[in-house]
């Protein structure tokens, strides 16, 4: 069972410090993630998804430790990452890595494609210039980009191309997790599909395991094996996408459900209206996070953390109605 | 309910309306022939992908089109009988904000950040009806109720900062309906929100328009938005309208080979896929506005093109129940 597991994290935790004053004192913190357990088994794509400041892109950093987490312990591989030193680490993050979502900004738009692609590879000292060319040559023509393009600046490309030339940089490490931050946000639906596609024919050709962050939940439920729906800080349900759709046991999970445009007229359906806002991660409500908005909020749910429970055989649910 | 719509009565005609850039790089043909025609009670929703002249459409409808390089060189815009193309710049500040009004995707850029929210709904009133200062106030935090505002008298006295993405956007709405307008244009305004809070928007933007039966268009990307909010809905491809039908009739039926495609690509929501099935795709990218092709815009990328798709261009045809589509297939 265990090796089935790529990365595993438990109780993690990332506060950020909001400083004030003369003298920088701490006064606050920003609790962007607040004790998150998950697996991610070999090989699948494991979907993370939830509103705005939820805590996802941050989740997404602190698993390559490019945050550093406040607790917690992560294990890569078996491989307890946090207790590891920068030499050590280096070895393991190779293994990991990361596409961001807006491919204008993450890519250095005066920097050429066969530079941005071949970064990495210097870095790690993984062989000399031919071979480096070989591979980006290899990686322009899995992503879809052509091989003459390669002297071009990024800023010359569209975004889909953009998030191409993303890809091949993430794979020239030949890494086992790819975590993909929101990467068709930023993209036209037509180019969305396309990126869609050359994901998943990636991680079949090369055995890659996914952790898929967004915020639309049918891109996610589209991509993934399996699903968690993050809240403020906290993963509040996680299950295979079959059950995430089909019974839903979180009121969260429901209400997002619901809230998510359906692009079928004739598909009738009483939408769960949310009141409220998303309450500030800095002072998140006391109990279950969601108890300001909850429809089904009782009186425990504002005194106490439900704990994230299995109620089914690998269906997960932070919430008291299933205790 | 599309036919109870469609008898009643216009309020906005456009016709052949073209709306060009003159760049240093050449002519941007933003908009480049379109006609549409939108309701009392009912919304059209303008559907398309980034650049395809959206945007455009709405700023030439309330002549706001950046100048200098931005110019409506062809067509008429009927409101009320009047050509808004001939209006003076006078006459046509008398009826933005007034009798027509915008909600834009980005509340924060739209609202003034000095000014309390309160004092920009109430000037907004008192530009238009002739009011005491006391009234448009009164007056401001009753449409602030209205956006269901939680205690409007006391979240008048809040800057824009303030308030989350969501209420902004409600602060917006307010804004738009205080003058009670004939033609509300939203530009995308729930893009910038989470879902959930776009599900309320959405729902607020229905109820007041139920109230108040006033003529909407609804400008954005994502078809679910239009699936659930429109009657009748325009796909915008490269500056012209490629298809025009009612809702219902679009989503079963529809017909021009980029509608058709851009259905397919996107994700449904427990479609459950297996893990080896892939999304059909449009391939190709955009047409570069600067430098269209002489035939059909959508030809380089259309899996059915023949021959005459890449000399002729298309002109928009009706066939039956108002469904208009521009190409040769048709
Ligand atoms: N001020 C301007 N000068 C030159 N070109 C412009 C200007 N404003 C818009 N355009 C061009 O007009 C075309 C249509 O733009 P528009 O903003 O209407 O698109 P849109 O459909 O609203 O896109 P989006 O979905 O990204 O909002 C684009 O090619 C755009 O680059
Ligand atoms: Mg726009």
């Amino acid at each position: 069972m265990e090796d089935k597991v790529i990365l595993s994290c438990k109780n993690v935790k990332k506060y950020f410090p909001i400083k004030k004053g003369i003298f920088s004192r701490t006064y606050a913190y920003v609790k962007a993630v607040d004790g998150v357990d998950l697996e991610i088994e070999k090989g699948e794509t494991l979907g993370l998804v939830g509103e705005s400041g939820c805590g996802k892109t941050t989740l997404g950093l602190l698993l390559p430790r490019l945050e550093e987490p406040t607790g917690g312990e992560i294990l890569m591989e078996g491989h307890p990452i946090l207790r590891y030193d920068q030499k050590r680490l280096r070895d393991i993050r190779r293994e990991m890595q990361i596409i961001f979502q807006d491919p204008y900004s993450s890519l250095n738009p005066r920097k050429k494609v066969g530079t941005i692609i071949g970064e990495p590879f210097l870095i790690h000292k993984l062989g000399n210039k031919k071979e480096m060319l070989e591979r980006i040559h290899e990686l322009l023509k899995l992503v879809g980009i052509r091989q003459e393009h390669i002297n071009r600046y990024a800023h010359e490309f569209s975004g889909g191309q953009r998030q191409r030339i993303g890809i091949a940089r993430a794979l020239i490490l030949n890494p086992k997790l790819i975590i993909c931050d929101e990467p068709v946000s930023a993209l036209d639906v037509s180019i969305q599909a396309q990126i869609l596609n050359l994901l998943q024919d990636l991680q079949e050709q090369f055995h890659l395991t996914f952790l898929f962050i967004s915020h639309d939940l049918s891109v996610v439920e589209h991509i993934s094996d399996r699903i968690a729906v993050m809240y403020l800080g906290r993963i509040v349900e996680m299950a295979k996408k079959e059950y995430i759709y089909n019974s839903p046991r979180h009121p969260y999970t429901e209400a997002l459900l619901s809230a998510t445009p359906v692009a079928d007229p004739s598909f009738a359906r009483k939408k769960i209206i949310l009141e409220g806002d998303v309450p500030s991660p800095i002072n998140p409500p006391r109990g279950c996070h969601f108890n300001t908005r909850c429809p089904k909020v009782m009186d425990i749910c504002r005194q106490e953390v439900p704990e994230f429970t299995e109620i089914a055989r690998g269906h997960l649910v932070r919430c008291f109605l299933w205790r | 309910m599309e036919g109870k719509f469609l008898g009643n009565e216009i309020v906005l005609q456009i016709h052949g309306m073209k709306t060009y850039f003159f760049t240093d790089m050449g002519t941007v043909k933003a908009v480049d022939g379109l006609d549409l025609a939108v309701r009392t009670g009912s919304t059209l929703g303008i559907v398309g992908e980034s650049g395809c002249g959206k945007t455009v459409t709405a700023l030439s409808i309330m002549r706001l089109v950046p100048k200098p390089a931005g110019k409506i060189v062809a067509g008429k815009v009927i409101f009320d009988g009047t050509d808004l193309l001939k209006l003076t710049k006078s006459e046509m500040r008398k009826i933005r904000g007034n009798k027509i009004s915008m909600i834009f995707q980005e509340p924060m850029t739209a609202l003034n950040p000095v000014y309390r929210v309160g004092d920009q709904i109430a000037e907004v009133i008192s530009l238009h009806q002739h009011v005491s200062k006391k009234e448009a106030m009164e007056r401001a935090i009753e449409v602030l109720k209205l956006v269901k505002i939680p205690s409007p008298d006391i979240r008048i006295k809040d800057y824009p900062h303030q308030m989350s993405g969501g209420m902004r956007q409600r602060v917006m709405i307010a804004i738009a309906v205080s003058c009670d307008p004939s033609l509300v244009i939203a530009d995308e305004p729930t893009t910038a929100l989470d879902v959930t809070i776009q599900a309320q928007v959405l729902d607020l933007m229905k109820r007041l328009k139920e109230v108040t039966n006033t003529a909407s268009i609804l400008i954005t990307h994502d078809l679910g938005v239009i699936a659930e909010n429109a009657q009748e809905v325009v796909v915008m491809y490269a500056g012209k309208a490629v298809e025009y039908a009612g809702v219902k009739r679009l989503f079963d039926n529809p017909l021009h080979p980029y509608t058709v495609g851009m259905m397919k690509c996107i994700p449904w929501l427990g479609a459950h896929r297996d893990k080896k099935s892939r999304l059909p795709v449009i391939s190709g990218i955009v047409p570069n506005l600067y430098d269209l092709p002489k035939g059909c815009s959508f030809a380089e990328r259309c899996r059915e093109a023949q021959g005459p798709c890449w000399h002729n261009q298309p002109e928009l045809v009706s066939l039956e129940q108002g469904h208009l589509v521009r190409c040769l297939k048709y």
